[in-house]
């Protein structure tokens, strides 16, 4: 029996939830209406909220002026790359731990979980120096590598909880059906696995598309993903607000879209299923 | 009914990834644990002797070091505080029957999905800029003083920028909680005459316990190596005002070229984060018998 929510109930917790859910947007909403504005408009006092010049010439001077696409490029490459190879190593390892358990798997497990907590400016020094040695500086392949393992362990817990929940039963009675390995593996277990492995997949592209520390430090230019290359709008040179908000805007969008439909997932996710 | 040629396969197929993470926390661990203990600095290359505890000794007394740690827990302790002190009420309210639910979660939700120098950049142009910030344009209205965030209070200006940025986490995850709560225990105490208030603090709080201590744990993870933010806006600065142990770091290994005491400061991060780790572990663990 569902509670009878009153009207008065209904509009006032309404109002209240739609007004701070805009208060928490709003900074986001502030910048992509700066993307739209020109250089003057966009720190005119006082700020004009929408009856302003609307321009898309930042949208085309961050491309022209800063290769905007290359860094966008270097983004898809590195979290892309980091999080297929990820799901390479992690469906294995999953998979075992969740269909053939053994007395040590909860200890594996938390094992990988505990590589997670280590803090990635404990080991800052030796990773650049090894990176710098071996050229691995400044490159995409040395960022791919770096994300796959930091996220390694988010990856396999992932799908160790969507694997476990796959039933059993069925495994059986298709090993009962004389069904190989692999069989077992393609025809039975992927297709019950697909909506896992797409949600676990999606969390690691956002993080690894928004991860701000190994890509901060290991790279300037040539391999730089949009994180470093936003932060280069740091400098003060000049006041390009504008301009800042149209690359800003540009770099969050996909990952935003991405976001918003994995949102469920992300709880469990991040929370290593103590939370669903 | 697990035979021997399934149980070889099965470790072979976890040897890859458990292969990987071991050689991924030991190698640069141990690393770093011989670099703490050598005179190494990048400038003068060469030039590396042994010198047992002494980076330590000076990390450790280091003002700066103080500093830093000082920063580090005001930053995490207040950010810890202010997402899960406004985040129960907004998830409260959000669990509440609103019109167009799923939109105000979006919006609620969005800000987890910015980049960090993003949010960072934004913030600290946009909205907190001492002349042509929004912030300022705002105090100017009330006919206040506009307040020069990043001089004045670059700390709080820090942890403000951060509490958005983790605000929908805990959120999210205090929603999602609250959604697994069930219905006809609020009722029946609704039924029995008790107060909104009374059912929130005996039914509703006990049953947010477990999230509330999930969002601390792993925001304190997160939250104890906050880097970008303070990266593109601070630097740190002024002074060691916005400086924490990671950024500290950071500027000793790749300012400073001191690869000796870098490395001793990271053994102590990682200290810090084992402490916090092991309860964790510990709390994800029960779950995964359960």
């Amino acid at each position: 029996m569902a509670r009878i929510a009153t009207t008065r109930r209904v509009v006032a917790s309404t109002i209240g939830a739609w007004f701070f859910g805009f208060l928490i947007f709003f900074p986001i909403l502030w910048m992509m209406l700066t993307s739209f504005k020109t250089e003057l408009e966009a720190f005119a006092i006082p700020p004009s909220f929408l009856f302003f010049h609307w321009t898309t010439e930042n949208y085309a001077t961050v491309q022209e002026r800063s290769d905007y696409f290359h860094h966008a490029m270097n983004s898809i490459i590195i979290a892309g790359g980091s999080t297929l190879i990820a799901l390479l190593i992690a469906i294995p390892a999953a998979w075992s731990m969740a269909f053939s358990p053994t007395k040590r798997t909860k200890d594996i497990l938390l094992w990988m979980l505990s590589t997670k907590m280590m803090p990635p400016v404990g080991v800052l020094v030796p990773i650049y120096l090894i990176y710098k040695s071996f050229g691995l500086l400044d490159s995409r392949i040395g960022l791919v590598f770096i994300l796959c393992l930091g996220n390694l362990p988010i990856v396999i817990w992932m799908l160790f909880t969507y694997f476990k929940e796959i039933p059993r039963d069925i495994l059986e009675a298709a090993r009962m059906d004389g069904a190989t390995i692999g069989r077992e593996l393609v025809y039975v277990l992927t297709p019950m696995a697909i909506p896992g492995l797409a949600s676990t997949m999606l969390l690691n592209l956002i993080l690894a598309w928004n991860e701000a520390f190994w890509t901060l430090n290991l790279s300037t230019s040539n391999a730089a993903p949009l994180t470093t290359f936003i932060a280069s709008y740091s400098s003060p040179e000049g006041l390009f607000w504008a301009k800042l908000s149209a690359a800003s805007t540009m770099a969050i969008a996909p990952i935003l879209v991405l976001g918003w439909f994995s949102q469920k997932q992300l709880v469990r996710g991040l929370t290593f299923g103590a939370v669903k | 009914m697990a035979t021997r040629q399934t149980q070889l396969l099965a470790r072979s197929l976890l040897t890859p990834a458990v292969g990987l993470l071991f050689i991924w926390m030991i190698v640069p661990l141990a690393l770093t644990i011989y670099f703490s203990t050598l005179h190494y600095s990048l400038l003068d290359p060469g030039s590396e002797s042994f010198v047992g505890l002494e980076n330590f000794r000076y990390f450790l007394t280091d003002p700066a070091f103080l500093a830093s740690l000082q920063n580090t827990l005001v930053l995490v302790g207040s950010v810890l505080a202010l997402t899960i002190l406004l985040g129960i009420p907004l998830a409260l309210l959000m669990d509440q029957p609103v019109i167009g639910r799923n939109f105000v979660r979006l919006m609620v939700i969005a800000p987890f999905f910015v980049m960090p120098t993003v949010s960072a950049l934004v913030w600290k142009n946009l909205l907190m800029h001492p002349v042509s910030g929004l912030f300022a344009w705002l105090a100017s209205l009330f006919g206040l003083t506009p307040i020069d965030w990043f001089n004045d209070v670059p700390l709080f200006a820090v942890i403000l920028i951060v509490t958005w940025q983790w605000l929908p986490f805990a959120t999210l995850i205090l929603l999602t909680a609250l959604q697994s709560l069930d219905e006809e225990q609020k009722e029946a105490a609704e039924m029995d005459g008790a107060s909104a208030v009374s059912t929130f603090i005996y039914i509703t709080l006990p049953h947010l316990a477990r999230p509330i201590t999930v969002v601390i744990l792993i925001e304190t993870i997160f939250l104890l190596t906050v880097f970008a933010e303070i990266f593109v806006t601070t630097g740190g600065g002024p002074g060691l005002q916005t400086t924490n142990i990671a950024f500290l770091i950071y500027s000793q290994a790749l300012i400073q070229f001191d690869v000796g005491s870098a490395s001793a400061g990271g053994l102590v991060a990682v200290a810090i984060a084992n402490v916090v780790a092991f309860f964790l572990v510990r709390i994800v663990g029960r779950n995964l018998e359960a």
